[in-house]
């Protein structure tokens, strides 16, 4: 295989249970030949670091629809730098887009709506990848 | 068959039984004609007739002619205060009934000040930790007066103790108050995923709140059994149906198990369904629900009481199919998914908000969605004849079609449980296949809109126009600070060895599966212990639970 | 046995970045850098020249931990025994670490990898708020005291002595069949002990890999002809401990008496014959997973027979045969796949496929190619 495969983690952060997304993310990414470790719903910053250590993840999906999206990107973002990890975090959920550029400053790499294709969803993972090597070598 | 004219039904046995029943319910005062003065019957076509076993046209004779829905409006926001702003505001714009959303923490049993709760404190609903909350959500409302849906599961028995201490304290008796609480557990484990301790104990919750209002509170509907959630999930309509009806009948065996007459409760269960965009496919998914529980109740339950076998029900349009792109269309998709509830013979109605896709509604847009509604009661005519789509060949075949797939699914649930649906349905959380089947159709649904089989107005087809203009309810950082001092006021006030206790009570009545939790929750409430402190008092017996990975 | 820093990533020395050489990762590794442990488990799965690397470096460090075989049918509830007996052995101070295998889609290369969501109930940084001081010892069912569930947000939960690594079988059985045993070396070289495989026990290799483990514990529940299932899936004949996982549901003991009979039947086990070991039945309650102390005492004790009687160097001996064979064969592979690419093999496959030489004769010409023979 040229292409590593990429192993992504999915997970829900905080308390929201809305885990329909997230699991039809699951299957789009693993269709699209990626290896998706999941971790389902109420992880903490600190289990999701964990996993991502563990995992060697690529990526780390979350998805939210409290729209607590803010604060809790923003930890999440916080908690991997001072955990030394550089792994690019996409988000998936409700977020108007009034939120995307305070995303966009506290470090998310990417942020996909409930619009988003199948197709746009896993080049959004391949793309933060890539960007973040680029970024990190 | 008409006889004559007027197309008024032949004159059988069971249309003069219909009719009798029918002169015999009061009316509301209005002209029972069309827009153009012609007059109509309140009831075409055949037998059985509406308020007829098996119900299927309807659970009452006379439906709409007597009384429109319930219009209720799902409301939470911020503080108990905010949110108390907008009860006010619906009531003065003619809602009946008050329906209230509470925060994920609350949702979850945590308090405002939990490490958990950061960022999420009066986000999608009012944050509620302790009684004085409760007082502040129903402060100049007169809870006997008004019929109140408090729509949380997990801590739903805290809720609803705290609902009757404010009453209480107001002067109002538990016998008087009027609503009804979700406490649908089951659904939780099958879709929402907001429960708290694992399937059994939490059943234990239920059946004990069961016996709590059979015996106190004649007015109240303890359980609503919600297939809503399962299918925003992503399930099929059948699946929604048959999902929430078994859980209705596992509810029904854990109570008869628990000792208590299958007619002192059943009257009381109601049930709450999402009401989609395929119009005819929802019509029949309620009249199907309506034969179904009628059948099951009387034939495998043995049910003897009319109101035991009445599948009452509560619609919600469909927030899943709400768009974030042009939001306006969704109007449009409420106004339909609204018309199939009614066509469809719900008792009350909520409908969504144009902007749910991308926030909490503002009171525009919960405004508009109100007024949707009241387009449909009064502009349309939908109410003046009982069930008018019964007898269309369609409707009557899609009627037939969900039934035959929800009794495929009972007879699988049945084979589970060896027997008991109630085993089955344990079963059925433990083994996945509730959220494996959900996964399953909603991934299907995903990839037809994604390849273009599926049109959705503004998101795959028909996309020029969404200039991004609407205006959103944002929930500012103070919300939560403001909760924070008000808990901390609370704790500071209370009196801490009352506390301690009476949660201790509450764990030691968690352990004797022989005593009722309601008592001491009651007792720990008026001490102002807060939702969480109650919450994990009962978790140190019951544990958690951790779901299995069904994708 | 080398010590494993508690705090993970905020060891002294410099964390190794994106670019650091596998001898890099591995020092760093072993002195408990979780990150860099994640990486090398990555080289492993992709197999080729790094892989070969860390096998050296873990050689001479490992041989130490005990090597536990978990398998089942699906929704035996494996992985959230792991669960409880890793949260056990944290609490009584050993450092488990967990392979969780799973299969990968056929179609598309990717895999759905969710073992960890039952498996997760590790003590935490942050000291819970609420509820039952006792980690881990939920029910076979997934319910847990929630004290023990993923600590409570915003500390950095880095304390955990416990690692979980998910695997995709990639398709590659033969893939597997190195992976497992290099990954397995790899975390008892750096430290460690118990090292627990989960596969799901349907397939010739996860049965091979679980069979090849020290100690082999084959899952069963009530209710579902499961004893059966896993007789004809070749389980018994590997199994060193039989666990009924729910075992407070209806036929749990017929589960227990089906098993027995299989047992009293077969001469099978071999074992019998040489120690008089019988593997025991644990029966794991799903209320107050006490199951999982029972099931670590017969796990133990049939560590402690294998030691007396001197089987424990024999399955060692047996597995590096097995792992010796498969990476023979896997060379072999890869100089095929060279030959048949090369201008010699071509010719070959040419004449062959214009029928001019038969496919045995081929092959033999090919075979010769490859072992240098000269005709």
């Amino acid at each position: 295989m040229s292409d590593p495969q990429l192993r992504v983690v999915l997970a829900k952060l905080g308390l929201d249970g809305h885990d329909r997304g997230i699991k039809v993310v699951a299957r789009i990414l693993r269709d699209a030949g990626m290896e998706v470790i999941y971790l389902g719903l109420r992880q903490t910053t600190g289990s999701i670091i964990a996993a991502a250590e563990q995992e060697d993840a690529d990526a780390i999906g979350l998805s939210m629809h409290n729209a607590g999206h803010l604060t809790l990107s923003a930890n999440m973002l916080k908690a991997l730098e001072e955990a030394q990890l550089d792994i690019p975090v996409i988000i998936g959920g409700i977020i108007p887009d009034q939120d995307l550029d305070d995303l966009e400053k506290v470090g998310v790499a990417a942020v996909l709506g409930p619009g988003a294709s199948a197709e746009e969803v896993a080049q959004a993972v391949r793309d933060a990848v890539e960007a973040n090597l680029a970024t990190n070598p | 068959m008409s006889t004559d004219e007027s197309g008024r039904p032949p004159s059988t046995p069971e249309y003069n039984a219909w009719r009798e029943a029918y002169e015999a319910s009061r009316l509301r005062d209005v002209p029972f004609e069309t827009m153009s003065g012609v007059p109509v019957e309140p009831v075409y076509g055949d037998a059985p007739y509406p308020g007829q076993y098996p119900y299927t046209r309807g659970v009452y004779p006379s439906m709409y002619r007597s009384r429109l829905w319930t219009m209720r409006m799902f409301a939470g926001f911020g503080t108990a205060e905010d949110t108390n702003g907008r009860f006010k505001e619906l009531l003065a714009n003619g809602v009946m009934g008050l329906s209230t959303a509470f925060d994920m923490p609350t949702l979850m049993g945590r308090d405002s000040d939990s490490p958990w709760s950061t960022g999420e404190v009066g986000r999608a609903g009012v944050a509620i930790d302790t009684l004085a909350d409760m007082e502040d959500l129903f402060a100049d409302i007169d809870t006997s007066s008004v019929s109140t849906s408090m729509t949380i599961n997990g801590p739903a028995a805290v809720a609803l103790a705290m609902y009757i201490a404010n009453a209480e304290k107001h002067g109002v008796e538990r016998a008087r108050l009027a609503g009804t609480i979700q406490n649908d557990i089951f659904k939780e484990y099958q879709a929402q995923k907001e429960y708290i301790y694992p399937p059994r104990p939490s059943v234990r919750i239920v059946t004990d709140m069961i016996k709590y209002t059979a015996a106190e509170m004649p007015r109240w509907h303890p359980v609503s059994i919600s297939g809503y959630h399962i299918r925003e999930a992503g399930s099929t309509a059948a699946q929604e149906l048959a999902f929430t009806i078994a859980n209705g009948f596992a509810y029904v065996e854990a109570a008869m198990a628990a000792g208590v007459d299958v007619d002192e409760f059943a009257g009381r269960l109601s049930f709450f369904f999402n009401s989609h965009s395929d119009f005819f496919e929802e019509i029949g998914k309620f009249r199907a629900a309506r034969r179904i529980w009628a059948r099951w109740m009387k034939e495998r339950y043995g049910a003897t009481r009319e109101k035991s076998l009445l599948c009452r029900f509560h619609t919600q349009t469909a927030g899943v199919s709400l768009t974030a792109q042009q939001p306006e269309n969704n109007i449009a998709r409420v106004a339909i998914q609204a018309l199939a509830g009614v066509l469809g013979g719900t008792q009350s109605l909520h409908t969504d908000a144009y902007d749910e896709a991308l926030a909490l509604p503002t009171e525009k847009s919960a405004r508009v969605a109100l007024r949707t509604q009241q387009i449909v009661a009064h502009e349309t005519g939908a109410g003046l004849v009982a069930d008018p789509l019964g007898g269309a060949p369609y409707v009557e075949w899609m009627t037939d079609e969900m039934e035959r797939q929800a009794e495929a699914i009972f007879a699988h649930l049945d084979d589970l449980g060896n027997g008991s649906i109630l085993e089955g349905v344990y079963a059925g959380i433990e083994n996945g296949y509730f959220v494996g089947e959900i996964a399953e159709s909603a991934y299907r649904f995903e990839r037809e809109v994604n390849n273009g089989q599926r049109i959705i107005v503004g998101v795959n087809e028909f996309t020029d126009g969404d200039d991004g203009g609407t205006e959103l309810l944002r929930i500012d950082a103070e919300t939560e600070e403001y909760q924070l001092k008000r808990l901390a006021d609370t704790k500071q006030a209370r009196n801490d060895d009352a506390v301690r206790q009476t949660l201790a009570e509450v764990t030691a009545t968690a352990a004797d599966s022989t005593r009722n939790l309601m008592p001491p929750i009651m007792d720990a409430v008026k001490a102002y212990a807060t939702l969480e402190e109650i919450s994990m008092a009962m978790e140190a017996e019951f544990g958690t639970y951790v779901e299995k990975a069904i994708i | 046995m080398t010590g494993i820093s508690t705090d993970g990533a905020t060891t002294d020395q410099a964390v190794p970045g994106r670019s650091a050489t596998v001898e890099e990762l591995y020092q760093a590794a072993r002195s408990g850098h979780r990150r860099s442990l994640g990486r090398l488990l990555t080289h492993v799965e992709r197999g080729g020249p790094q892989a070969e690397t860390v096998s050296e470096l873990a050689h001479p460090d490992s041989g130490s931990a005990h090597i536990l075989g978990i398998t089942g049918p699906p929704g035996a509830g494996k992985s959230t025994l792991v669960g409880q007996l890793v949260a056990n052995l944290a609490a009584s101070g050993r450092r488990p670490a967990v392979l969780a295998v799973d299969p990968s889609s056929p179609l598309t290369g990717g895999a759905i990898l969710g073992d960890r969501i039952r498996m997760d109930v590790l003590p935490s940084a942050s000291p819970p708020s609420n509820g039952r001081p006792q980690a881990g010892l939920g029910s076979a069912s997934g319910e847990t005291p929630r004290s023990s569930h993923a600590g409570e947000p915003g500390g950095v939960d880095q304390t955990s002595v416990a690692f979980i690594r998910s695997m995709a079988t990639r398709g590659h059985s033969g893939g597997l069949a190195l992976a497992v045993p290099l990954a397995v070396r790899l975390f008892d070289a750096v430290g460690y002990d118990p090292v627990i495989i989960e596969t799901v026990g349907v397939g010739q290799v996860e049965v091979d890999v679980v069979g090849a483990a020290d100690t082999a514990l084959v899952v069963v529940t009530p209710g579902m002809g499961d004893a059966v299932q896993a007789n004809k899936a070749g389980l018994l004949e590997v199994a060193d401990v039989f666990v009924v996982n729910k075992a407070d549901r209806p036929g749990a003991n017929d589960v227990r008496r089906d098993l027995d009979l299989m047992l009293d039947l077969s001469h099978m086990t071999g074992q019998e014959a040489v120690g008089g070991y019988r593997p025991p039945i644990v029966m794991s309650a799903a209320i107050d997973g006490t199951g999982a102390v029972d099931v670590l005492a017969a796990a133990q004790a049939h560590l402690d027979y294998l030691d007396e009687t001197d089987q424990r160097s024999m399955r060692r001996r047996q597995r590096i045969i097995t792992e010796v064979r498969a990476r023979l064969e896997q060379r072999l592979s890869q100089h095929t796949d060279l030959l048949l690419d090369s201008e010699a093999g071509r010719a070959v496959i040419t004449s062959a496929e214009a029928g001019e030489t038969p496919p045995t004769i081929a092959s033999a010409a090919l075979l010769d190619a490859l072992l240098g023979r000269d005709h």
